[in-house]
C-alpha cells in the first residue's frame, strides 16, 4: 500500500493539518479506512466542527470511542473543540456563577473565549490519547484530522507558564490564563508533547491546495512545527484539477495553469518534504465507497461530457455596492478566514465605489503588495494605503518588550515573548494601525480588508484600555467621542461583510465569526461568496461537479446565515488592476 | 506573620499584553512582590480570570466586587482586612506592611534611600 508516500510505513500517530476546507477530514478518514482494511486496529479522531465522520459511517459517534460496524478494525471519536472550550470555561466559571456579580462573571468568561482557549481545550482532550496506554492500548494506529499549533505546544513547553499557578496552586499575575483550567498534570502534557515530537511515533501530514497563498501558509506551519521538533513531516497537495480537464473549457484551462504554476513555485522549505498529489475527484466525498476511492490513483472518468452547467442566478457584488454607495460615506470592513480573498474583494468594492465618483480610501494588509501598487493612482478619487502586518506586529512587540522586559526574569521573559507570538497579538497590532484611518469614514468611504474579532473588541472594551486611549487621542480634536467598538456597532456608520467560499468548512468558519461578532453587538451587514464556480458557465465535468456541490452551501448562506449576500464568480485571470476588479462585481448571467 | 493577599483584575493573557497600553505599574509591582518575598514576606496573588472561586469565597472581596465591580480592582488585603484598593502598593508601602527595613536595599537602589540623594 505504498502508492502514496505519506502512507508508507506509518507510525502509530498520524496528524493531518492545514487550513479549513483543504480536505483534512476526508483524507484522514480515507487513511483510517485503508489501514483498518489492511488488518490494523485503527482509531480515527476528528475535531472538525463540520465533521461528517458520523454521517459517512452512518452511526452516531460523539465524544466517546465508538466501533464502526461497517469497517472491521476501525473505531472513531469526535471531539467538538467548541464544546471542549465550553466545558473548560465551566470548570473555572461554573462555581462562581450566581455567586459573584453577573458583570464580573461575564468578564471572566470573555477572557476565556478566545481562539487560544479553544485550541488548548482541544489539546487537553488529545493528551489522554497520546499518553494513556489503557485507553488506546488496543490501537496500532491513531489518526487525527488536526494537529496542535506551534503556539500551543510552545506554551505548554514553557516552564514559566507552569511555575506560578499549577505547581504551587497559587496564582501570579503573570501566569497563563488559558492554562488555568487544565485538569491534568504538567508531566502529562510533557509526555504528550514528547510523543508528538518523536519521529518513531508521530507523523505530521501537511495538507494544502495548489494555491500560492495556501502553500505559503503550509510552509509557515512546517517551519514552526519543525522548530519544535516535529521533524517527520509529509506534504499532500489535495484537489488538483487533472490536466486533461484543461481541454474541456477555458476556465478549467486557466485553473490548471494557475495550479501548475503554484506547484512550480512551491516554497523552498517544502521541496525537501516527501510530497503526494491527490487529484480532484468526480464524486462527492460522502460515504464509505467514495472515501475508499479517494486514495486510488486512477479514477475512471465516466459520464456525459457534452453537458454545460449554466451560471446560477445570484445577487452580484455590484448590487451590494449600490446599497453601500447610497450612504455617501462610511466604513466597510471585510472579514473572513485567510485565503478567501478579502483583499481582492475589498479592492473590487473600493474600485466600484470610486467609479461612481465617490471618495474612497482603500486600506489593506495584503502581504503581497502588488494589488495595492497596481491601484495606487489608477483612479482620481481612490486612495490606497497598505499596512504590513509583520511590521506592525514587530513594532508592537518591541514596544511591549521595551516597556516590560527589564523587570522580568528569564522565565517571565520567555512567557511574555510567547504571548507576543499569539494570533491575538497580530490582530491587535494590525487593528491598532487600521484604527488610525477609521476616523476618515465620517467624510468618505474607508474600505478595509480586515476586521477585529468580537472577542478582541470585547477584551479591549472590557479592559477599558482602548477606551482611554481613544479618548486621549481625540481630546481637543473636536471629533465626536466614539470608541471603535461603538463605531462598529453602529450599522449606519459601519458595514461588516463576511467573505467565504461555497464549501462546507469555510461557510461554517464564517458562521462562527458571525456568532463571535454578534457577541460584541455587531451584526454583519452582508455575506460575499467568493471564487464561485456555480456563478460561471462550465463544461468540464469536474468543475460541473464542484459547481453542483456549491449550490447547497450558497443556499445555506442565502437562507440561514445572511441578511443579504452576493456571489462572486471565479475568474479566468487573477483579478489585478481596475478593469479586472470591475469584472468581479458584474452580474454573472 | 502578616499575610498580604492581592486580588488582581482579570488579565486576558498571562502578561496582559492584549491591552493596548502596557501597564507599567503592573510590571513594577510584580518586581516589588518578588523583592518582598525574597525578604521573607508572605504575599499571595489571585487573578480573577483564573481563580474566581477565591474571590467568591472571601466575604470581603465578594462584597467589594458587588459594590464596586471588577473595574475597581486590584484589592489588597492584609490579614483579611482591606488595606488598599484601585491601585497597587509601592515598594515602601510593602516594606512597611511586612516590616522589612529598606536598609538592605540601599546598596542596590540608585536613589532616594541612599545617602547621596
Amino acid at each position: 500500500m505504498s502508492d502514496y508516500k505519506f502512507l508508507e510505513q506509518p507510525p502509530r500517530f498520524l496528524f493531518f493539518t492545514g487550513k479549513g476546507g483543504v480536505g483534512k477530514t476526508s483524507i484522514a478518514s480515507a487513511t483510517a479506512i485503508r489501514l483498518a482494511e489492511a488488518g490494523y486496529q485503527v482509531l480515527l479522531v476528528s475535531t472538525d466542527p463540520a465533521s461528517n465522520v458520523a454521517q459517512v459511517f452512518g452511526i452516531t459517534i460523539g465524544n466517546q470511542i465508538t466501533s464502526i460496524p461497517t469497517v472491521p478494525g476501525l473505531a472513531a471519536l469526535e471531539i467538538d473543540p467548541q464544546a471542549a472550550a465550553q466545558a473548560y470555561r465551566d470548570r473555572i466559571v461554573g462555581p462562581v456563577r450566581g455567586v459573584l456579580p453577573d458583570a464580573v462573571v461575564k468578564s471572566i468568561e470573555e477572557q476565556l473565549s478566545g481562539a487560544c482557549t479553544t485550541e488548548i481545550a482541544a489539546f487537553d482532550e488529545f493528551t489522554a490519547l497520546l499518553t494513556d496506554s489503557a485507553l488506546t492500548a488496543g490501537y496500532q494506529h491513531i489518526i487525527f484530522d488536526t494537529a496542535p499549533t506551534g503556539h500551543t505546544i510552545r506554551l505548554l513547553q514553557l516552564p514559566g507558564a507552569w511555575s506560578g499557578f499549577l505547581d504551587k496552586g497559587k496564582g501570579d499575575a503573570s501566569c497563563l490564563g488559558p492554562l488555568a483550567g487544565l485538569e491534568k498534570q504538567r508531566s502529562q502534557y510533557k509526555a504528550a508533547v514528547e510523543a508528538l515530537a518523536d519521529p518513531l511515533r508521530s507523523r505530521l501530514i501537511l495538507v494544502a491546495r495548489a494555491q500560492l497563498a495556501t502553500l505559503r501558509e503550509v510552509a509557515r506551519t512546517h517551519e514552526e512545527l519543525a522548530a519544535i521538533g516535529l521533524s517527520q513531516q509529509y506534504l499532500v497537495v489535495n484537489g488538483i484539477l487533472p490536466i486533461v480537464e484543461a481541454a474541456q473549457d477555458s476556465l478549467a484551462a486557466a485553473i490548471c495553469q494557475r495550479e501548475q504554476q503554484a506547484l512550480k513555485t512551491i516554497p523552498e522549505v517544502l521541496k525537501a518534504l516527501p510530497c503526494d498529489f491527490i487529484e480532484l475527484k468526480p464524486f462527492n466525498l460522502v460515504g464509505l465507497e467514495a472515501l475508499r476511492h479517494l486514495l486510488l490513483i486512477a479514477t475512471p472518468i465516466i459520464g456525459d461530457d457534452k453537458v454545460v452547467t449554466k451560471a446560477i442566478q445570484a445577487p452580484s457584488l455590484s448590487k451590494l455596492v449600490d446599497a453601500i454607495a447610497n450612504d455617501g460615506h462610511g466604513l466597510v470592513m471585510l472579514m473572513g478566514k485567510g485565503g478567501v480573498g478579502k483583499t481582492t474583494l475589498a479592492a473590487a468594492i473600493a474600485v466600484e465605489l470610486a467609479q461612481r465618483g465617490l471618495l474612497v480610501h482603500l486600506t489593506t494588509s495584503d502581504p503581497a503588495a502588488h494589488l495595492s501598487e497596481t491601484l495606487n493612482g489608477a483612479l482620481d478619487n481612490l486612495m490606497v494605503s497598505r499596512i504590513d502586518p509583520h511590521v506592525e506586529t514587530e513594532r508592537y512587540r518591541l514596544q511591549v518588550l521595551e516597556a516590560k522586559a527589564a523587570n522580568l526574569d528569564a522565565k517571565g521573559l520567555a512567557l511574555l515573548e510567547e504571548d507576543l507570538r499569539s494570533p491575538c497579538t497580530e490582530e491587535i497590532a494590525v487593528f491598532q494601525a487600521f484604527s488610525r484611518v477609521i476616523r476618515e469614514a465620517g467624510k468618505k468611504f474607508v474600505v478595509m480588508d480586515t476586521a477585529p474579532t468580537g472577542h478582541t473588541l470585547l477584551l479591549l472594551d472590557a479592559t477599558g484600555a482602548y477606551h482611554r486611549e481613544m479618548s486621549r487621542q481625540m481630546a481637543g480634536s473636536g471629533v465626536h467621542y466614539l470608541t471603535p467598538m461603538m463605531q462598529l456597532q453602529d450599522a449606519k456608520q459601519t458595514k461588516v461583510l463576511l467573505v467565504t467560499l461555497a464549501e462546507t468548512t469555510p461557510v461554517l468558519e464564517a458562521a462562527n465569526l458571525q456568532v463571535d461578532l454578534r457577541r460584541a453587538g455587531i451584526e454583519p451587514w452582508a455575506w460575499v461568496i467568493n471564487n464561485s464556480i456555480a456563478a460561471t458557465t462550465v463544461h468540464s465535468r469536474l468543475l460541473r461537479q464542484r459547481a453542483d456541490n456549491e449550490l447547497h452551501e450558497i443556499e445555506r448562506v442565502a437562507t440561514i446565515h445572511a441578511h443579504r449576500y452576493a456571489v462572486v464568480p471565479l475568474l479566468k485571470e487573477e483579478p489585478v488592476g481596475v478593469e479586472r476588479l470591475l469584472e468581479l462585481s458584474v452580474d454573472s448571467h | 506573620m502578616t499575610t498580604i493577599q492581592v486580588f488582581d483584575p482579570a488579565l486576558c493573557c498571562s502578561t496582559g499584553v492584549c491591552g493596548v497600553e502596557v501597564d507599567q505599574q503592573l510590571v513594577g509591582f510584580s518586581a516589588d512582590v518578588d523583592w518582598a518575598k525574597q525578604n521573607g514576606a508572605d504575599i499571595q496573588r489571585f487573578n480573577l480570570a483564573q481563580q474566581p472561586l477565591v474571590f467568591a469565597e472571601n466575604a470581603v472581596v465578594k462584597s467589594f466586587l458587588e459594590r464596586s465591580g471588577a473595574e475597581a480592582l486590584p484589592l489588597i488585603l492584609i490579614d483579611g482586612e482591606v488595606a488598599l484598593a484601585g491601585r497597587y502598593p509601592n515598594r515602601a508601602e510593602l516594606a512597611r506592611w511586612c516590616a522589612i527595613t529598606l536598609i538592605e536595599d540601599k546598596v542596590k537602589s540608585s536613589c532616594c534611600s541612599g545617602s547621596s540623594c
